[in-house]
């Protein structure tokens, strides 16, 4: 085991992918001579040279459809926009072509490429450079949605997502870039489609992605020390494809479900789980779900005032105390 | 509006063979496209759809012009250039017409038609969205160095969107062996593309902004864009890098099956259709020594190919409804959770 930033399980990952195949090739503004504006993609130029890591102009629709049309023909792309608030502007490559091209042409094409883009707040950014935008793809038929949390994920779930055959839209988070963790040395692949059980209670049922994982762990910890409650916390880590059984098992032994959700609060991913566990373990629930999200505003930018939105480890303590009886 | 380009003579011999597989090919369109308005008034086809009348040399000439394993992408207005490619008749319009043997098996109808086999890599229908693609493809043939060449074909509407600038800005800046081919038939829809463009040729003018040679070509004339088609696709696979070229044409019908295209000037469809080019071809052809009777007989013979295509495509039943829970996914499937 070595200890690895986020960030450079980033790079770690996509080097791993390139050195184990030659039609992998990365592209994104400042990715390769600057080494990527979060520092992510620092190396891969030196490794790889200019033919497999290239700098684009600053033109989101160009970058996704080249990494698109080189996908269908014989290469496996990855695409790096600089953070996801810009998918807005080359959407239709995401969710008209990529995502579409394979149903409408009754799976005549191939779609092998990653979309990697850094997603999230708590770096102050604004309300054009925060969202938490993974809703937006698990929306749309056709993408794989993955969120990791910790740098071992990030690298085994980045190899998955490289390795498969179908455009995967690979949410990292920005405010957990210096966060340290533990890699496994030597090659490391994590499958897509496997929530992970993080820690186990018998009292309720945490379901986070990405930064909230932290936070929803924190939040475990201070209500077992201080309130006697024994959380579940569950790291959804891939929203498509997405781990129901792993979600309604725990939320049938604890009987109670709270979701801890970065974005803003109208169709969030935990709305689709809250709907799911509804329909399928009704009867096992003690108690109404619980949905904690960031309210249904843009992102302020000031600190004290972006704390104050998303959800806190004081606020999913308060609310499991208060809900989870 | 700038004039039509004349005219001129290719400056290479167009040999006796090729200029007759140019004349069957625009043929073909022309006929394949009048069989696809008469099934809609038959109500066979349902949905929309956007004809090529009128516009059939220049699919016809890089049909011939472009290598097997060349790849082609095209708009909503693409069964032309689908054909073109050699795809089958009766997969054409059974597609349309939402039948089993259609191309797509029906999941992709009118604008949609991709026939990967055949290097059509798609149809879309997003104004723009295919010249970044084209120009990917361009680069994963630049990149494991197989010669392929990418043909983009997009109308005059699109040379004012976004993605037409960031595309041709990056497939310059890359080198690709990218193709762009500008169909200019004067209307951006309903609406006259002068109306609505800072300058007079749409694509033409806009080269120069991306350092390549400003092409206006007259796309009424197959031989000029037969020579047009293999001087681009040459430089392209030469590692000479992309080109943007603007065929002048016109559209006979028009925008989609909803228009009668009522804003039209009058006489304006009259003096194209003077300029119609599959008839001006054939009496092309006849000036160069080639028989009535071979003309006759290749006429004849498309006639009855797409009487035949028709039969089969009308024939077929509608697709199974499995194929509703088929190929979200490469594993086959549509499965999202567990």
């Amino acid at each position: 085991m070595a200890e690895l930033t986020y960030r450079d399980a980033v790079a770690a990952g996509i080097a791993q992918e390139m050195r184990r195949d030659p039609n992998v090739v990365f592209l994104g503004e400042d990715v390769a001579a600057a080494g990527g504006v979060f520092k992510a993609t620092v190396g891969l130029l030196e490794e790889f040279g200019p033919k497999r890591v290239r700098d684009c102009p600053i033109s989101e629709q160009a970058i996704l459809g080249a990494a698109m049309g080189a996908a269908m023909t014989g290469l496996r792309p990855i695409a790096e926009i600089m953070f996801s608030d810009f998918l807005a502007v080359c959407w239709d490559i995401v969710a008209n072509e990529m995502a579409k091209m394979r149903y409408m042409t009754n799976g005549q094409t191939a779609m092998p490429v990653v979309v990697r883009t850094a997603n999230g707040a708590g770096s102050r950014f604004g309300a054009q450079h925060s969202q938490s935008l993974e809703n937006w793809a698990m929306a749309v038929p056709g993408l794989k949605v993955v969120a990791p949390a910790y740098p071992a994920d990030v690298k085994g779930l980045l190899a998955a997502a490289v390795r498969d055959n179908d455009p995967v839209v690979f949410f990292e988070q920005k405010s957990l870039y210096p966060m340290k963790g533990e890699v496994p040395d030597g090659e490391h692949y994590e499958p897509l489609g496997k929530a992970k059980v993080l820690r186990r209670g018998g009292d309720c049922t945490i379901v986070a992605l990405a930064a909230m994982v932290h936070r929803a762990m924190d939040a475990a910890e201070v209500l077992k020390r201080e309130h006697g409650i024994d959380a579940t916390v569950i790291d959804v880590r891939s929203l498509v494809p997405l781990d129901t059984q792993t979600i309604l098992t725990e939320v049938a032994r604890t009987g109670h479900l709270v979701t801890v959700e970065e974005n803003p609060r109208l169709c969030g991913w935990g709305a689709e789980i809250a709907s799911i566990v509804t329909e399928e373990c009704f009867w096992d629930l003690d108690g109404p779900i619980v949905r904690i999200t960031t309210p249904h505003i843009p992102l302020p930018a000031a600190d004290a005032l972006e704390d104050n939105t998303l959800p806190s480890v004081a606020r999913i303590v308060e609310t499991v105390r208060t809900r989870i009886d | 509006m700038s004039a039509i380009p004349r005219a001129k003579k290719p400056t290479f011999e167009i040999g006796r063979e090729t200029r007759l597989e140019l004349y069957r090919l625009q043929l073909e369109l022309r006929m394949c496209e009048k069989r696809a308005f008469d099934l809609f008034l038959q109500n066979l086809i349902k949905g929309t759809s956007h004809l090529s009348l009128g516009q059939e040399a220049i699919a016809a000439a890089f049909g011939v012009a472009m290598r097997p394993d060349d790849w082609t992408f095209c708009t909503y207005r693409g069964h032309a250039h689908t054909l073109a490619r050699g795809v089958s008749m009766a997969s054409v319009l059974g597609e349309l017409m939402g039948r089993e043997c259609g191309l797509l098996a029906g999941k992709g109808g009118s604008m949609h038609l991709t026939d990967v086999e055949r290097g059509v890599m798609g149809s879309y229908a997003i104004i723009g969205a295919h010249l970044p693609i084209a120009a990917g493809a361009a680069w994963s043939a630049q990149y494991r160095g197989t010669q392929q060449v990418s043909v983009c074909f997009f109308g005059d509407g699109t040379t004012n969107i976004g993605a037409f600038h960031e595309a041709l800005n990056f497939a310059v800046v890359w080198k690709l062996p990218v193709v762009f081919v500008c169909e200019n038939n004067l209307y951006m829809e309903y609406t006259p593309i002068g109306a609505v463009t800072a300058v007079p040729n749409p694509a033409g003018d806009r080269a120069a902004a991306y350092g390549l040679p400003s092409i206006v070509v007259d796309g009424n004339d197959a031989d000029i864009m037969y020579e047009t088609a293999v001087t681009a696709i040459t430089k392209a696979r030469e590692g000479g890098g992309p080109s943007l070229i603007e065929a002048r044409t016109y559209r006979h019908s028009g925008h989609s099956r909803a228009d009668p295209a009522k804003y039209r000037p009058a006489g304006e469809l009259e003096e194209w259709l003077k300029r119609d080019p599959v008839p001006t071809y054939r009496e092309r052809l006849l000036r160069l020594g080639v028989s009535e009777g071979t003309l006759k007989g290749i006429e004849d013979d498309t006639q009855r190919k797409v009487d035949e295509a028709t039969a089969i495509a009308k024939a077929s039943p509608t697709p199974s409804l499995d194929l509703i829970d088929k190929d979200v996914w490469a594993d086959g499937s549509t499965a999202w959770r567990n």
